[in-house]
């Protein structure tokens, strides 16, 4: 491969990131401009009641950040398990052939591992609401 | 580095870059934004057509031939509402966060491909214009990353509405929300592995060339990476029957119950947009993407008008499920997505390895076949004496509600 095709090859694997990003531009723009057109042509009649909280119709009792029995965090904690595990399974998955039975042997293992985390748990009852 | 080679990195400038390139990635992105606003437009008046039929009432009938026209007069409607922005929120978050809704909306659809004939050597490239192009804004070579990443950034837009709004409900509906979006995502990364170990790639054109000829990922995966994908995905969508984000009775609107005005308006349109990219990926990852029979005229015509059609099911499949099924329970939906779909994509996953892996090295395809089915089998069968016998434990002492 000379150095010009390589340099070529390079540059396509860039454009199409800088086309997703010029994508993301104008979405960007679009979005501002329809929120700023409406900033333009809606009505301001300001009164203190409208900008008070919605709680059922009465005023509001406490602050809104007060604090609550948060019991999702751990599915946050367990889908960081699985999020990691993409991590490696993709690249790997695309590879299948070159590795063959040694690579689906270890990443046999290593789903293993990550389903005994799971199976742990739901054994500890974590999965369980209530 | 001089300026002159730092200049001649640049991508866009690299390699033969004349006007009409610049032109057609330009075409494809005013195309894209034009298709994806208009396909939303429809999507609301096809599902509010749909969800009304199938419940017996008549649905929008005023605005245009067959109320066609409803989603641009709420659309026109919005913009004179007023915007307000309660005392508590926080200013800068809560402004911020509709944008991270509606732009992830868009940019996974910039990796879907739409048309082209993939049934040759070239993989979907057209002439036009005399240039060879992907009926597609981009393709890079992690597409379907791209895809899963994207997901991820719009529970940041549900999440940070919720927070910053300061009130009760909404941060209520925002906590749920991203615990539903995080449980799915799992279950539909994992499904995802399985088409990609397939197709042995992560270009969503690569993906769909891999299904020419009829080999669709439906049924090369073997339809239940297709059915825990769809279920997965209805639960990232926020859509019946796992909407209970937004479950009116009660949690009010959810997220979004301190917006108003244009700025709710943006969550509608990324809602239905979300609905429109997901069905699109959907048809790309599984039923073949732009691929089907060329019967008269030029075949480019044909890969859209395919893409279509599939779209069409997809959506009519959504709108049918939030006019069939009843809202999940909270824990039904957590008990649904953990001990459900993500042991079965995983198990599924192994045996599809096993499978691939098998027919390379030359074993007897049957035998890894039932052997594989035989452990999946086995698996299930203890999982579910497993949740017996604990069910069984807890009503002995006495704890079950």
């Amino acid at each position: 491969m000379s150095a010009v095709t390589r340099f070529l090859a390079v540059s396509d694997f860039l454009r199409s990131y800088l086309t997703v990003g010029i994508f993301a531009g104008v979405a960007i723009a679009l979005v501002a401009g329809i929120l700023g057109l409406g900033s333009l042509i809606r009505p301001t009649r300001p009164q203190a009641s409208k900008y008070v909280n919605y709680e059922s119709g009465v005023d509001p009792v406490g602050v809104g950040w007060s604090q609550a029995e948060i019991r999702y965090y751990i599915f946050a904690l367990l889908f960081v398990l699985f999020d990691v595990e993409a991590v490696f399974i993709f690249p790997w998955a695309t590879r299948l052939e070159a590795y063959g039975t040694f690579g689906a042997v270890e990443m046999g293992i290593f789903i293993g591992i990550l389903a005994l985390g799971l199976l742990y748990a739901w054994r500890k009852g974590v999965l369980r609401w209530l | 580095m001089t300026a002159a080679s730092l200049l001649a990195a640049d991508p866009l400038l690299a390699g033969k870059v004349d006007l009409a390139v610049v032109l057609i990635v330009a075409l494809k992105a005013v195309i894209v934004l034009a298709f994806l606003l208009v396909a939303t437009m429809l999507m609301i008046w096809f599902e509010r057509k749909v969800h009304a039929d199938m419940t017996n009432r008549i649905g929008p009938n005023q605005a245009g031939p067959f109320g066609i026209l409803q989603s641009v007069a709420d659309g026109v409607k919005v913009f004179f509402k007023e915007d307000l922005l309660p005392d508590r929120a926080d200013r800068f978050v809560f402004r911020l966060a509709p944008f991270l809704s509606v732009v992830p909306a868009f940019l996974t659809f910039a990796v879907v491909p739409i048309g082209g004939n993939f049934s040759d050597a070239d993989g979907g490239v057209i002439e036009l214009f005399g240039h060879r192009t992907l009926l597609q804004l981009a393709d890079p070579p992690i597409g379907v990353l791209l895809v899963l990443a994207m997901s991820s950034i719009a529970v940041y837009g549900v999440m940070l509405a919720g927070w910053s709004s300061g009130s009760k409900y909404p941060l209520l509906g925002s906590v749920r929300a991203s615990a539903q979006m995080v449980s799915y995502e799992a279950a539909l990364g994992l499904s995802t592995v399985t088409v990609v170990l397939v197709a042995g790639t992560l270009t969503t054109s690569g993906i769909v060339a891999a299904q020419h000829t009829w080999n669709w990922n439906l049924w090369a995966t073997g339809i239940v990476p297709f059915v825990v994908f769809l279920i997965a995905a209805t639960a990232e969508l926020n859509r019946p029957p796992f909407d209970l984000v937004e479950a009116e009775q009660e949690l009010v609107g959810g997220f979004h119950t301190e917006y108003s005005g244009v700025r709710f308006a943006m969550y509608y349109l990324a809602e239905f947009m979300n609905t429109v990219t997901m069905s699109a990926i959907i048809v790309t990852l599984f039923l073949g993407g732009p691929n089907g029979p060329v019967l008269v005229g030029p075949e480019w015509l044909w890969g859209i008008v395919w893409f279509f059609a599939k779209l069409m099911l997809l959506l009519f499949t959504f709108a049918w499920f939030r006019a069939t099924l009843p809202r999940f329970r909270y824990d039904q939906l957590m008990d649904l997505g953990w001990k459900a779909l993500i042991p079965l994509a995983l198990g599924w996953l192994l045996l599809m390895i096993a499978i691939r892996v098998g027919s390379d090295e030359g074993w007897n395809p049957i035998l890894v076949m039932v052997v594989g089915v035989a452990a999946l089998a086995a698996g299930y069968a203890l999982l579910v004496l497993a949740g017996r016998t604990a069910r069984r434990n807890r009503e002995l002492a006495g704890a079950h509600l």
